[in-house]
């Protein structure tokens, strides 16, 4: 029994780290094609949520703004738009995003030192995060996309016949595991096997050379920015219909730094496995130690981790090798 | 020059018309005049050397050949039009590929993989084709990789084209490099120091590769190079640079004997 209760801890673990695994492929994507380390990522997640549910529930975008400047009192056209159609909209919001970020932001730095990179990806989180509550409001928002939620009677009954004991599994972690596996076939099928996929893993290697070969940096910039926005809006619907849209959604990105330490920054297998290892780790900590030492050690436990690792193998899991020439 | 209807070299190779044309051209970086009022051709067919001390400002010229610079002044013409400003990559589209000095490929990816990335934009298959590997994509990749095959084997390479190019000594990767600029199938390909940094062995088969592709192929090659010799004994025509300025063009013949060019790399011209 006790064998089968730590088996259950470890299944959520796991479906825990998909989680967390498909806010740090958001950060591989464009840290792989444009050696930045994108800040901004999980307020992207959240903005995308906000955006879904806002276009779901037929909200007016800048509604306090518009109201404060006119006078007037709208709130919402009155209409709701089916989330798959939502969805499909806000893709293509976060596709013009990336353009915005590309033309207004990048453009002008390129060639710029990393560091400068990162400061302009900070800035751009607080201006998303702004953004975000003045278009939507910084209301707590509901995020219903049709997924399934509750917990599994299939996966308890199930495993109730086969084992004696029922696991309790959240049917929205079940998906999660499931898209999330869809999205990195997807995605490691597109680097490996398109044109474009090859163009972008030319221009992660050396720009002068892809500049060579004739692939545009722009173009690959605006694409990798793109699906990095497509994945916080995976990231952004998962999350928000677990624990709601609002502002701490954008706090995920801090769980996916130890990820990212754990699979090295440039991996997208590295996120995958970097995320279940924490996930898996966080929970059989806390029930084998955690009770010991007074519980909550899923708050730190993940750090430590990535700290361990940073000390001993500092490219992480799969990361590529650091060779320092003299 | 008015040879518009072209020349025929010593060993009797016959050389086309005016492939690309430069005319007055200037680069300034700040105060610093890195290119001053320089005019030259390069012809269908033939290896035209730009040659010059260190910091004379070949690789400038090259860089301005392959849009990596926009010069302030002067006028670049390409088949027979004049060409805007452009960015590096729509220079590569026109068909004029490069190899870099300090060699710019692609570590992470196999040998295989950087000479591919030349042809790339000879794929225009569209995104879900590729994904599905279904149809013209699969024709494509097919064909492109049949083009990339006769490249490896033309320059020796089938040995190691499985190789993550990280991992080569430099000779090699300066022969991979040569190859993805080859794939690309250019109407001029520049070579900026193709023998820098090369041992005996590995200049002389350097220097064959750069024959054999222009008898092969009759691609047009521009090459800077900082060794007299080899040059001499490679190239068609010579420009000479000093000081941003050219001092000399003509015949490998013509440039040894002209005293300007003598001075520049002798220090002073005796009588």
């Amino acid at each position: 029994m006790e064998f089968l209760y730590a088996s259950e801890v470890l299944a959520n673990g796991l479906m825990a780290g998909v989680m967390y695994s498909l806010v740090a492929l958001g950060f591989v994507l464009i840290y792989k094609a444009s050696g930045v380390f994108n800040y901004a990522q999980g307020v992207m997640a959240l903005f995308a949520a906000m955006t879904l549910v806002g276009i779901m529930e037929g909200r007016v975008p800048f509604a306090h703004l518009i109201n404060a400047a006119f006078g007037v009192h709208v709130s919402s056209f009155g209409w709701t738009v089916p989330g798959l159609f939502a969805i499909l909209l806000t893709a293509l919001i976060m596709v013009g995003l990336a353009i915005a970020i590309e033309k207004l932001v990048l453009k002008h730095l390129v060639g710029q030192e990393p560091i400068i990179l990162f400061m302009a990806t900070i800035g751009l989180a607080w201006f998303l995060e702004g953004l975000g509550d003045v278009m939507w409001g910084a209301d707590v928002k509901v995020l219903d996309v049709g997924l399934p939620q509750g917990i599994s009677e299939t996966v308890e009954t199930m495993t109730d016949n086969w084992l004696g004991y029922g696991f309790f599994i959240d049917r929205l972690d079940i998906w999660a595991a499931v898209i999330a596996a869809a999205l990195v076939a997807a995605l490691v099928g597109f680097s490996q096997y398109t044109k474009q996929g090859r163009a972008m893993r030319a221009v992660a290697d050396d720009h002068q050379a892809a500049l060579s070969v004739g692939i545009s940096l722009q173009f690959i910039w605006i694409m990798v920015w793109s699906i990095a926005g497509f994945v916080a809006l995976v990231a952004g619907i998962m999350w928000g219909t677990k624990s709601g849209v609002q502002f701490s959604l954008s706090l995920i990105a801090l769980k996916a730094l130890p990820v990212l330490m754990l699979g090295g920054f440039t991996s997208i297998p590295g996120a995958i496995v970097g995320g279940l290892i924490i996930g898996m780790g966080e929970k059989l900590f806390e029930y084998f130690v955690g009770s010991m030492v007074g519980g909550a050690t899923e708050n730190w436990f993940a750090y430590v981790l990535a700290l361990i690792f940073l000390v001993f193998r500092p490219q992480g899991l799969f990361g590529e090798r650091i060779i320092e020439r003299v | 020059m008015t040879m518009q209807e072209g020349y025929t070299t010593a060993d009797g190779r016959q050389i086309g018309g005016v492939l690309m044309d430069l005319r007055n051209i200037t680069l300034r970086f700040g105060g610093v005049t890195a290119i001053k009022d320089i005019s030259f051709d390069i012809r269908e067919g033939e290896i035209r050397a730009i040659i010059g001390p260190n910091g004379a400002g070949k690789s400038s010229m090259l860089n301005v050949i392959s849009g990596f610079y926009v010069p302030q002044e002067g006028e670049i013409w390409f088949k027979g039009y004049r060409r805007g400003p452009m960015k590096p990559y729509e220079v590569a589209r026109l068909g004029i590929a490069r190899t870099f000095q300090n060699i710019a490929l692609f570590d992470g990816m196999s040998v295989l993989d950087n000479i591919m990335t030349g042809r790339l934009n000879m794929m225009k298959a569209p995104i879900w084709s590729q994904a599905l590997w279904w149809g013209r994509a699969e024709r494509e990749e097919v064909e492109n990789r049949e083009q990339v095959e006769k490249i490896i084997d033309f320059l020796e390479i089938q040995n190691i084209r499985k190789t993550p190019v990280g991992r080569l000594p430099y000779g090699l990767k300066k022969r991979v490099e040569l190859a993805r600029a080859l794939a690309a199938e250019p109407r001029i390909l520049l070579l900026d120091e193709p023998m820098a940094g090369m041992n005996v062995e590995e200049k002389e088969d350097m220097c064959r590769f750069i024959l054999d592709v222009n008898d092969e192929f009759g691609t047009t090659i521009a090459l800077i190079e900082h060794d007299m010799g080899v040059v001499m004994d490679l190239s068609d025509r010579v420009v000479v640079m000093d000081y941003g300025r050219k001092i000399g063009d003509g015949t490998p013949d013509e440039v040894r004997s002209n005293p300007e060019v003598i001075s520049a790399y002798l220090g002073v011209a005796h009588e």
